[in-house]
C-alpha cells in the first residue's frame, strides 16, 4: 500500500465526518442561533438605540444614541442611577449571603445524607431535594404567609420570647439595624456625604433589609437541595481507595474531609458556586410575584428593575442596558472565582517534607 | 489550536451574519407602519373584528364587559372579542412591538404618557360624541401634551370609611363625622383603643396625597406643566400625618399586619380607612359582617380634598379600524352601559349625566361621587410612576423622616422629567 493513497483516503474519511458533524449539530445551532444568539444581539442593539417599544427596534425611525442608555444608569445623576444603585446594592448584599451559606449547607447536607451508617437515607435525600422541584412562585406565596406580621415564624418566635419583625414590610437594613442597637443611629459623615451610583456609602453599609432578608433564607432554602444532589453525585464518585489512605495514615474524620475529600471536589464546588452566583445575581421571580421591590425599593434588583424598566415605563433601551451590565458583573465574578479555584502548583513549602521523606526513609 | 480558533471565528462570523439577515428581514414589517396623528382619517377596515384586552378584577367586570361588547357587536355587524390579560402591561407593550396590539384596551394613567410619546395610542379624545359630558379633572389625566387621548372608562375616589359599630361603642354619633383635620385627629384619638387603632391607611402617596391635596398642594400643576412637589401646602399635609403617625392614632396597614387599609379595616383593626370605591367589592365578598359608613374626607386648611383614579379605553394607533373602535368606546362610555358597569362590579361613572342616576342606586356611597367635585389627578407624565414609587418608597418611614426633604427628592425627580 502506497502512503499517498492512504492520506488521501483517510482525508475523505475526515471530510465526511465534518459534514455529518455539522449536520447532526445543526438542529441545535439553528435553534439556540434562532432564539438566543439571535435576541441577545437584538436586545444588545435595543440597548445602543432609542427604541421605545413601538414596531421593529430596526425600522427606520429607530436611531443608535452610543451609551446614553448606559450613562443615565451608571452617571446619569437622576432617579435611574439611584435605583439601579439600589437594586445592585440589594443584589450584592443577596449575593453575599445566599452563595457562601447555600453552598455550605448544601455540602453539609451532602455529606449527612451520604453517610451509609444513616437510616431512611431515601427519605431525606427526597426531604431535602423537595422545596428545589416545586415552584418558587409557590414557595413565594408560602413564605409570605409565613414571614407575615402574625404568620408562623413570628408565632414561633413570640414562643421564645422575641418580638419578630415584620418581615415584608419592613424596609430597614439590617446591618444599620444592628448598629442602631449599639446607639450608632447616623453614619460618618464621610459615609453620608459620598455617593456611589447615585446613593450614599452608608446606604451601600445598610445590609439588606429584613424584608430581603426573608428572601435570602428562601433562596437558601430553595436552592441547597438542588447543589446537594451534585455533591452527593461528586461524593460517590471519589473512589474510597484515597480515603482508606487517608486513615491509615492515621488522619481523623475532620482532616479526611478538609484535606482529602474537599479538594478532590473542587470542580463540583466550582459549579456549584457558578451556579449560585448566576441565580443570585438574577433573581427576578420571587421579587415579581413577592414584593414587586418593596418596602422602600430594598428588594429591587437589576433583573426586575430591568424587566420594571422596559414593560412598565417603556424605557426599553435602559431595560436592556441594566440586563447586558448584569450580564457584564456575572460574567466579572464567574471570571474571579474561576481564577480563586483554579489548581495551583503545590508551593515548595508544602513539598518539602514530601521530596524529603524518601531520603530519610532510605537512610533508615 | 491555532485551527481551533479559526474555526470559532468563522463560527461566529456565520452566526453573526444569519442575526444581520434575519434582523433586516424584521425591518422589512418596521417600514410599514406610519404613526396615525389626530388630524389623519381614521382607519376603518371593518371586515377585521376588534380585539378588546382588557386588565379585570374578577368574573364579575369580565362578564359585564363581555355582554356589553357582544350588545354593540350585534348592532354594529362588527366581530369584537374580549381578551382578559394576566399581565397587561406585558400583554400592551408586547402587542405594540409586534405591531398587532389589541384595538381596544384598559389604559391607566400611568402608562398613558409612555404610550402617548412613542405613537401607540390614538389621540381620538376630540373626536367623541360624548367628550363634553367627561369630568374635567378626568380629561386632564388622559390629556398629554395638549392632545386628549382616550375615554375615562370609570373612576374611584378616596373616602373615610368607618366602621359602624367601633363608632358606636366609643360613643361617637353621625353628628361626630370629621369635617376638618381637627377633628379627624380627635375622633382617631377617641377611636384608638389597645386592639385596635383608630386610623389606618396604605402608606403609600395614592392615600397620603389626599392630606397634601386639604392643604392645597399637588405634586405638579393640573396640566401637568410645572412641579410643585415641594410646596409648603403639601410640607403641611405630610406633617399632619406624620403628627397622626407620631400620636399613635393612625397607622399603617402593613405595620398592623395587613396588605391594605381596605383589610386592616374588615379585620377590625382600624376604625376607620381612607380607601376608594373598590373597599364595597372587598368588604362584601372578605368581611360581610362588617357594618360601615362613607364619608367624605375632612377638609384641610385649604378646604376639602381627595385624590381621584381613573382608567380610560385605549384605542391603538395601528388599529386597521379606528373608526369601529371609536364607535365601540362611545358605546361602552354611554350613560347606559356604565350605570350597568357600575352596578354589576361597582366603579363609578366618568360622565356627569349618569351621576344623579348613580347617586339614587348608591345612597350610602354619594361620598364617593362628591369628591369628584374637588378630586386631583395623580401626575402623568412619562416616568412620574416612578417617581411615586420612590416617593413610597420614602413614605413608609415618614414616622421618623424629614417631610420637607422628602417633598424635596419628589421635586427634583419630577423636574427631571420635565426637561
Amino acid at each position: 500500500m502506497s502512503t499517498p493513497a492512504r492520506t488521501a483516503r483517510r482525508s475523505n474519511i475526515r471530510g465526511g465526518e465534518t459534514a455529518s458533524g455539522w449536520l447532526f449539530t445543526a438542529p441545535m445551532i439553528i435553534l439556540l442561533g434562532l432564539f438566543l444568539v439571535i435576541p441577545v444581539l437584538m436586545a444588545l442593539w435595543v440597548s445602543f438605540s432609542d427604541w421605545n417599544g413601538r414596531g421593529s427596534p430596526f425600522s427606520g425611525t429607530v436611531s443608535f444614541v452610543g451609551l446614553d442608555n448606559y450613562s443615565a444608569l451608571v452617571g446619569g445623576g437622576g432617579l435611574a442611577e439611584q435605583d439601579f444603585g439600589t437594586a445592585l446594592r440589594n443584589n450584592a448584599w443577596y449575593v453575599l449571603l445566599v452563595v457562601p451559606t447555600q453552598t455550605m449547607l448544601s455540602l453539609l447536607l451532602a455529606v449527612l445524607v451520604n453517610r451509609q451508617i444513616l437510616r431512611g437515607r431515601g427519605f431525606f435525600r427526597t426531604a431535602f431535594y423537595f422545596p428545589s422541584v416545586t415552584s418558587s412562585v409557590a414557595i413565594t406565596v408560602l413564605w409570605l404567609f409565613l414571614f407575615s406580621a402574625s404568620g408562623a415564624v413570628n408565632k414561633l418566635l413570640a414562643f421564645i420570647g422575641v418580638n419578630g419583625p415584620n418581615w415584608f414590610n419592613d424596609p430597614s437594613g439590617v446591618l444599620h439595624n444592628i448598629l442602631g442597637a449599639f446607639g450608632v443611629e447616623t453614619g460618618p459623615a464621610a459615609l453620608t456625604g459620598n455617593t456611589f451610583l447615585g446613593i450614599s456609602f452608608w446606604e451601600w453599609l445598610a445590609g439588606p433589609s429584613v424584608a430581603m432578608s426573608a428572601f435570602i433564607l428562601m433562596a437558601v432554602f430553595t436552592t441547597s437541595g438542588t447543589f446537594m444532589l451534585l455533591f452527593i453525585a461528586a461524593l460517590q464518585n471519589l473512589s474510597g481507595d484515597v480515603v482508606e489512605a487517608a486513615m491509615m495514615d492515621g488522619a481523623n474524620g475532620w482532616q479526611r474531609f478538609w484535606r482529602v475529600t474537599l479538594p478532590q471536589l473542587r470542580p463540583t464546588l466550582f459549579t456549584v458556586l457558578t451556579l449560585g452566583l448566576i441565580g443570585a445575581w438574577q433573581v427576578f421571580d420571587q421579587i415579581y410575584t413577592g414584593t414587586q421591590g418593596g418596602p422602600g425599593k430594598t428588594t429591587l434588583t437589576p433583573a426586575y428593575l430591568s424587566y420594571q424598566a422596559a414593560f412598565t415605563n417603556q424605557a426599553w433601551g435602559q431595560g436592556a442596558a441594566i440586563a447586558f451590565i448584569l450580564f457584564v458583573i456575572i460574567v466579572a465574578f464567574t471570571l474571579f472565582q474561576r481564577a480563586l479555584l483554579a489548581e495551583r502548583k503545590v508551593s515548595n513549602r508544602r513539598m518539602r517534607p514530601y521530596l524529603q521523606s524518601p531520603t530519610s526513609g532510605g537512610s533508615k | 489550536m491555532q485551527r481551533r480558533n479559526s474555526r470559532w471565528l468563522i463560527g461566529t462570523g456565520l452566526a453573526v451574519a444569519g442575526a444581520l439577515t434575519l434582523s433586516a428581514c424584521g425591518s422589512g414589517s418596521g417600514f410599514g407602519g406610519d404613526t396615525a396623528d389626530s388630524g389623519e382619517e381614521l382607519t376603518s377596515d371593518s371586515t377585521q373584528g376588534l380585539n378588546i384586552l382588557i386588565g379585570s378584577s374578577g368574573d364579575a367586570e369580565t362578564a359585564s364587559v363581555n355582554a356589553a361588547v357582544a350588545a354593540w357587536s350585534e348592532t354594529s355587524g362588527t366581530d369584537a372579542k374580549v381578551s382578559v390579560a394576566s399581565d397587561l402591561n406585558q400583554q400592551l407593550a408586547q402587542g405594540f412591538a409586534a405591531q398587532k396590539p389589541a384595538d381596544v384596551f384598559y389604559l391607566s394613567t400611568d402608562a398613558l404618557a409612555g404610550y402617548a410619546s412613542n405613537g401607540s395610542l390614538l389621540a381620538y379624545g376630540d373626536d367623541l360624541a360624548n367628550k363634553d359630558d367627561f369630568y374635567p379633572s378626568l380629561v386632564s389625566s388622559f390629556t398629554y401634551e395638549g392632545d386628549f387621548y382616550c375615554a375615562p372608562k370609570d373612576f374611584s375616589t378616596l373616602g373615610l370609611i368607618i366602621n359602624d359599630d367601633l363608632w358606636a361603642q366609643a360613643g361617637l354619633t353621625d353628628a361626630d363625622i370629621p369635617t376638618t383635620w381637627d377633628e379627624l385627629a380627635a375622633v382617631s384619638k377617641t377611636l384608638t383603643t389597645d386592639s385596635q387603632v383608630g386610623l389606618a391607611l396604605g402608606g403609600e402617596y395614592a392615600r397620603l396625597g389626599a392630606f397634601m391635596a386639604q392643604a392645597g398642594g399637588s405634586l405638579m400643576s393640573e396640566d401637568n406643566t410645572e412641579v410643585t412637589a415641594n410646596s409648603a401646602e403639601n410640607v403641611a399635609g405630610l406633617e399632619y400625618a406624620q403628627t397622626l403617625l407620631n400620636d399613635g392614632v393612625m397607622s399603617y396597614a402593613s405595620e398592623i399586619g395587613a396588605g391594605w387599609g381596605g383589610e386592616a379595616f374588615g379585620k377590625q383593626l382600624s376604625a376607620m380607612t381612607i380607601e376608594g370605591n373598590w373597599i364595597t367589592g372587598a368588604m362584601k365578598s372578605d368581611f360581610p359582617d362588617v357594618n360601615y359608613t362613607v364619608a367624605e374626607l375632612p377638609a384641610g386648611p385649604e378646604g376639602q380634598g381627595t385624590l381621584q383614579f381613573t382608567n380610560c379605553w385605549g384605542i391603538a394607533a395601528d388599529s386597521p379600524n379606528q373608526a369601529g373602535a371609536l364607535e365601540l368606546v362611545e358605546q361602552l362610555t354611554s350613560k347606559d352601559a356604565q350605570l350597568t358597569f357600575s352596578e354589576e362590579f361597582g366603579p363609578m361613572p366618568s360622565i356627569k349625566s349618569a351621576a344623579e342616576d348613580w347617586k339614587s342606586a348608591n345612597p350610602t356611597l354619594v361620598a364617593f361621587l362628591d369628591g369628584a367635585d374637588y378630586a386631583k389627578g395623580v401626575p402623568n407624565v412619562q416616568g412620574a410612576a416612578d417617581v411615586t414609587s420612590d416617593l413610597n418608597a420614602q413614605l413608609e418611614s415618614l414616622k421618623t423622616g424629614d417631610a420637607q426633604a422628602i417633598l424635596d427628592s419628589v421635586q427634583k425627580n419630577l423636574e427631571a422629567l420635565l426637561k
